[in-house]
This record gives structure tokens, sequence and C-alpha cells, in this order.
């Protein structure tokens, strides 16, 4: 993985020196709340209902050993000994105190690490897909041009007070798992009929209160202009995204509001001036970065193994294990593991200081010394060998990292919500432990099969909801909390937006409600059916006239 | 004590700005779709406002750019003789300006008025003037100016800063160096950094 040298390391600490100054003038009354909050956010430091939560960069998912058990450290010693992955493939810690973040970041730069632009309104961590660099269906690692889009938009000076927050998403594969069309910027790399490293370039789209999926603003790109291109694009949100209503202000609604094709000429009028300017990419400066991303020192191994195949036919959980989290990986003999953070009754993506430790061993032990954030809240091991994975198994159940629930109902992507978060309108954990404790039964879970259910505590859609097969949000209704619940999205490249099957529910009712809709796909799918297609053909007539024939309950239910 | 910081220290500040006087307009809520510069919602500057802008008669000035527009024949020798620059708002077009001067750099300076820190539109203002339009002068921003912007200030372009008032300029002087080696070009240093070093891996 990238690697800093000084001149990174130099950026990160002089961040440090600049942010403990903030600090200090805002502890020392010379900066008022309205003036401290940008500056914090730009550091991912929020002040949540009950504590500040910050929020620490894991740029596209990437960590290394050494930084896990620094997270593992520092979590125990100024949080309560856990952390939290998003789905943004952050790390967050939901207890630190004001005082003592200057002391984090510090501690967070020793690994080549730290918080910027992790909230506010600028450019987020750059994402993308978990299994870069193994995945079978790789067409381009994008790894080294998301490090190299991370290092221009640090601190980049003309965009550091957008309109609103700014994400882009790079993908290298046919199937979509980065989902660049839900971001701002979506950058699907691919080989053009040249041979040349080409990229589509996807804007506008996003979850939160106004879901939009991306249009595509330019079919081929040449990788060299990746930069230049994108500022093109910034500047014109940056000087005309809406300022006057935070609900308004992402750059999907001013697409919407000019219509891709205006946007589009906009957006190329601009790059007629950046076109070549001194920010686009050198043959050198890839090939830099790309050296941090070159394959690992692999064994040459045969496609299968003794050991693995007998424990797999002797070990009836182990096979279950595998069967949900192992991956497919480019390199034969090799499995990317995903270490389960569901448990069922904890809340999703939670992972204690004793855990991020193991992890880090498991990792350094079996995998290169590297591991990964999915954006579905687990952790990846990208590289380990087929006869190493038993071991694997057994010390991750150990620690509860091996419930065999990946990719099933209770693999539940789940924002903090209620619990922590500030914006939310209803808890969100809570209805996932519900749900998790209503299908503890990993035989049905593996019988319902594939599914993906989303959980946000409000529109700000952090958990996803809109695209989540079964979607629940969280809705406030006269200071009360209450539960839209919808059906259909999906991700990936044929991305879909869910939708509502009716009046909301109480937080008591959503384990009975998502127990019903899966009553009707049970008795409705085709023996190839997953639930997402079973939703899709039959729409969202049946699942809501089953939700609701109980007459009381759709009364008691609330429009919203 | 100035509030003024130029190039990189404190300065006298020889400028007066002349201000529009408020308007008498009731604000009305946009509805937010019609043309592009409604979406930001902001108030255009009215005929009467104009008309009663008043303009010192000596001295150096910084006029307001629906000003200048209106009354440039007059405004044209002032300028010309480096007493009168413009001031605009971070929601006016630069086509604007552009479009009313012969040569952008018979203007002495341009200032840019930044109602509020959060709105970094300026910063792509201070960018388009210097890489766009070549404007070479003295370009300053005011308004909400407090010490956090002014490294993005400077890269974006800008070498004039008054500080908010009650502010420390001297204290905020320290924040045009918070870093030292900035990853990409901007206006400042047009070449990233993978341009001005040999990083090895
Ligand atoms: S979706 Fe809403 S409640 Fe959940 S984390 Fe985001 S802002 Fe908070």
């Amino acid at each position: 993985m990238y690697q800093y040298d000084e001149i990174d390391q130099k950026i990160v600490d002089e961040r440090v020196a600049q942010y403990r100054d903030q600090v200090r003038r805002y502890l020392a009354g010379e900066l008022s709340e309205d003036e401290f909050r940008p500056l914090r956010l730009q550091n991912g430091l929020y002040i949540q209902r009950q504590a500040p939560m910050l929020r620490i960069a894991v740029p596209y998912g990437m960590l290394s050993s050494r930084q896990l058990h620094k997270l593992g450290d520092i979590a125990a010693k100024y949080d309560r000994s856990y952390g939290h992955f998003s789905t943004r493939q952050n790390l967050q810690l939901n207890w630190p105190k004001l005082e003592d973040t200057p002391d984090i970041l510090a501690e967070l730069a020793t690994v080549e690490m730290h918080a910027i632009q992790t909230s506010g309104n600028c450019i987020r961590n750059i994402t993308t897909d978990q299994f870069a660099g193994v995945a079978p269906d790789e067409i381009v690692d994008p790894r080294a041009m998301a490090e190299i889009i991370r290092q221009w938009s640090t601190f980049h000076p003309e965009f550091a007070l957008l309109p609103r927050k700014f994400k882009i998403a790079v993908s290298g594969t046919k199937d979509d798992r980065a989902v660049v069309q839900m971001h701002d910027i979506g950058m699907e790399f691919y080989i053009d009929t040249n041979q040349q490293l080409a990229i589509k370039v996807w804007v506008g789209g996003g979850l939160g209160r106004t879901p939009i999926l991306g249009a595509v603003i330019r079919e081929h790109l040449e990788w060299q202009h990746a930069l230049t291109y994108c500022e093109a694009i910034v500047r014109v949100y940056n000087l005309h995204g809406r300022r006057d209503n935070a609900y308004k202000a992402r750059i999907k609604i001013l697409v919407k509001a000019l219509g891709i094709e205006e946007f589009k000429r906009q957006v190329e009028t601009e790059w007629a001036h950046l076109k070549d300017a001194p920010n686009t990419i050198t043959e050198a400066e890839l090939a830099r970065v790309a050296k941090h991303f070159e394959a690992m020192p692999y064994e040459t191994k045969p496609a299968q193994d003794a050991s693995f195949d007998a424990a797999i036919a002797s070990n009836p959980a182990f096979a279950a294990w595998a069967k949900r989290s192992l991956h497919a990986h480019k390199i034969a003999g090799y499995r990317a593991v995903t270490l389960s953070l569901k448990p069922h009754g904890t809340a999703p993506g939670d992972a204690s200081s004793e855990q991020m430790h193991l992890v880090a061993d498991l990792a350094e032990q079996y995998s290169f010394g590297e591991l990964r954030v999915s954006h579905e809240q687990n952790l990846i091991l990208a590289d380990v060998k087929l006869s190493d994975l038993f071991a694997v198994w057994q010390k991750a159940r150990a620690h509860g990292l091996a419930t065999p629930n990946i990719g099933l109902l209770t693999d539940i992507i789940c924002c903090p919500g209620g619990d922590f978060c500030s914006l939310a309108n209803a808890k969100s954990i809570p209805i996932a432990v519900a749900i998790q404790q209503q299908f503890d039964n990993l035989d049905y879970l593996h019988d319902i099969g594939d599914i993906e259910l989303n959980i946000s505590g409000c529109m700000n859609a952090c958990g996803h909801h809109h695209v989540g097969h079964i979607g629940i949000l969280g809705v406030d209704k006269d200071g009360s909390e209450w539960y839209q619940v919808s059906i259909g999205g999906k991700q990936g490249n044929d991305a879909s937006l869910g939708s509502v099957i009716g009046p909301s529910f109480s937080a008591e009712e959503m384990p009975s409600v998502v127990q019903k809709l899966i009553d009707v796909y049970l008795k409705e799918r085709t023996p190839e059916e997953l639930f997402i297609d079973t939703a899709r053909r039959l729409g969202v007539a049946p699942f809501k006239a089953h939700v609701y024939l109980d007459k009381s309950l759709a009364k008691e239910g609330v429009a919203v | 004590m100035s509030n003024l910081i130029k190039e990189n220290a404190i300065a006298n500040d020889e400028w007066t700005l002349v201000n529009l006087p408020a308007s008498q307009v009731e604000e009305r809520k946009q509805a937010g779709k019609v043309v592009l510069f409604k979406l930001t919602g902001e108030q255009t500057v009215t005929d009467e406002q104009i008309a009663g802008t008043v303009i010192p008669t000596t001295g150096k000035v910084i006029v307001p750019l629906s000003v200048y527009v209106a009354q440039k024949d007059t405004l044209k020798s002032r300028m010309n003789a480096g007493s009168a620059g413009i001031w605009l708002d971070t929601h006016e077009a630069l086509e604007t300006l552009i479009s009313n001067v012969d040569d952008i750099n018979n203007l002495p300076i341009i200032a840019v008025h930044v109602e509020r820190f959060a709105d970094g539109r300026i910063f792509s203002l201070g960018t388009l003037l210097r890489t766009r339009y070549g404007f070479r002068n003295e370009l300053r921003a005011f308004g909400d100016v407090l010490r956090d912007q002014l490294f993005f200030l400077k890269r974006s372009g800008f070498n004039s800063y008054l500080i908010r008032a009650g502010r420390s300029a001297e204290e905020a002087l320290a924040s045009l160096n918070d870093f030292t080696i900035p990853y990409q070009g901007a206006v400042d240093e047009p070449s990233p950094v993978f341009k001005r070093y040999n990083r090895v891996v």
C-alpha cells in the first residue's frame, strides 16, 4: 500500500500543529462556536449528542497491521475501547474528549494517518472497491489513481469551502463494487480501444434527501486529465451550487437544475482552459504511486488445497463460514476473506480494541500485513492462502469475527443513528439488533440467501437505505421515532433506488415487518431468484398487501 | 493598528471602501429553479442603491462593481490614474467585470467581499482573476476574513487580506504559512508536488 515520504509526513505533521492551535484558540475563547465549526469539521470532529465524534480517514479503505494496532491503542486510551467502521470506509470514535483530539491526531500521524477532510464541505475520502488489486474481474487496479486524487484533493485551496460535502469514488471492475453512480463524481477506469487507460466519468449521484443516480458526463477521458477534469467539475459546482439551503446544496441539485447537457457544456468550457495545465498527471507520477500497489510476493500454489478441502468436508461450521466469507482471488490458491463485524446482537460495524489487535495480527501473519475496510462495514484480509484459512477462521471465531452472515440478511449496513448522531430522527442500531435477533438462525438465513438490508437514522442516508434491497429510514413524527420501509433498491451496475411500501412503523413492529417481507419472497420466489429479483419482478404491491394485511396495523401506521 | 495584511506583512490601508446603501426592497425568497444566478438566492443591487451610493471625490476609492458599471465614464479617469478600484461580491459574475473594463490591469486593485467564512466561491474567483484573466495588481479579500482562510486565499491568488475587525491581523500572519509543501498546483505555485520534487519510492 501507499507509504509516506517526507513530503506526505510533513503535511500531516503540519496539520496536527495547525489543528492543535485551532483547538487552543477555541478553548481560549478566541474562536466562537460558529467559527470553530467549519475548522473542526474539516478535521473530522463532530459534536454529537453525547460527546464529540472523531472520524479518522482510511484512504480508499486500506490499512496496514501497524495502523490497525495503533487504532486499537487509540480506542483504548482515548475512548471506550471500541471504534465504529463507517460506510465511507473510515473509522469513527464515539467518545473522545475534545481536548484530547490534537493528541489523537499526533498519534495517528506517527502511523501515516490523519482525519483530514473526513467531514465538512470539502472533498471527502476517496473510496473504492474493497477487493481492488485482487479481484479476478478487475480490469484496472484503481488504487494508484485513488491515491493521486487523494493527494490532489488534500487542502486543495480552491475547493476548501464548497457548498456541501463532495464525494469521489473510483472503480476498475466490470462489476462495480464502488457504487460510482452514487457519488458526486464517479470514475470508472477501463482500457480503451487503443489499449490506453481511460475513464468514464459520472457526476451528480448521491443519496440523502433527494436520491439520484449519477449521469455520465464523459464516456472517455484519458487518465492524464483526471485531476484537471475534476477541477473543471468542482469549479462549476463551487461557483454555482446553492449555498442558501443545505438540503439543496449538493452537486446533484445543480446538475438536475441545469440538466446534464448544460452542466456538461459548462464543465467542458471550463476544462478547455484547464486541459494540459500543470496538474496534468505524468507517466512518472502514475508509475511512482503504482509501485506502492504492486502485486504481493505470492507463492505459486495449486488452485486446490487438500487440507482446506478436508476441513470443508469434515467441519460444517467452517464450511458455512467459508461459503459466505471467502471471495475469489486472481492468484491461484489464494482467497480474500471478509471478517464479519456483524455478530448478531451488536452494533453493525463496531470493533473492540481487542478485535482490532487480533485482526492486525491475522493480517500480519496471513495476509502480507495489510487489510481493508469495506463500505459494508466489515474487515477484509485480501490475500490469504487456502491452507491458512482454517487457522484464520479458528482465531477469528474465537474473537467473534466469524459470523457466517456475509451478504445475508443480518449483514446489515447501519449508520450510528439516534444513539450517537445529533442529526438523527430515530435510532438505527436497536433496529438492526432486533432484526438480527429475529433472524438468529443460520440455516434460515442461508435459505433466504443474498440480500442487503440498509438502515439510516435520517434522510442524510449514511446507511445507504435507498439502495438496500430492503431499506429502512428513521423518520420523526410529532417527536416520536418511526420507520419508513422501502424495497427494490440496489447498488452496482444495475443500481436502482428503492420504493417506499407505505406508511411507517414503530420500532417494535420492525422485526415482524421484515419477517413479512421475507415471507412474501419465500412464497413467491422462483428457484433461481434472490430477494431483489422477486421484488423487481413483482413490484411493491404483494409485499405491501401482506405487510399491511392487518388493518389495525395499517391504521396505526402514520403517513410521512 | 491596521488590520490589513499585504503580501506577508501588516500594512496601512490607503483605500476607502465605498459601500452601497441598504436595499429598500423587501427580501424575497427565491423559488430556486428558474435561472442559474437565482439558484444562489442572493439579492441583486437595485437602481436606487446605485444612485444613492456616495463616492468621495478625492482619495483612493474601491467602488462596488454595480456602481462602476453604471458610472464607468466618470470613474474611468480615476481608475486610470490609479485611484479607483472595484470590489465585487462572491455571487457576482466576473464576466460583468471583464466586459466593462478595457484592460483589467488598469485596475490598481480588485477586492472580493466574502460575507461568510464558509463561502468558498472567493477561492474560485481569485483563481480565475489570476489565471484566466491575467490580473497582476493587488487582489484583496475583505468581509468575514479570518486567519484560517489565509493559506487558501494566498494559494488562490490573493495578496492582500483585510482581517475582520476585532481580530488580530498580527496573529493571522502566521497562518499564511500553515503548510510548507502543498500537494497540488494552484495560483501561487502552479506545479503540483510531483513536478517540483523528485519523489522516489
Ligand atoms: S443517516 Fe442521519 S442519523 Fe444516520 S449517521 Fe447519517 S446523519 Fe446521522
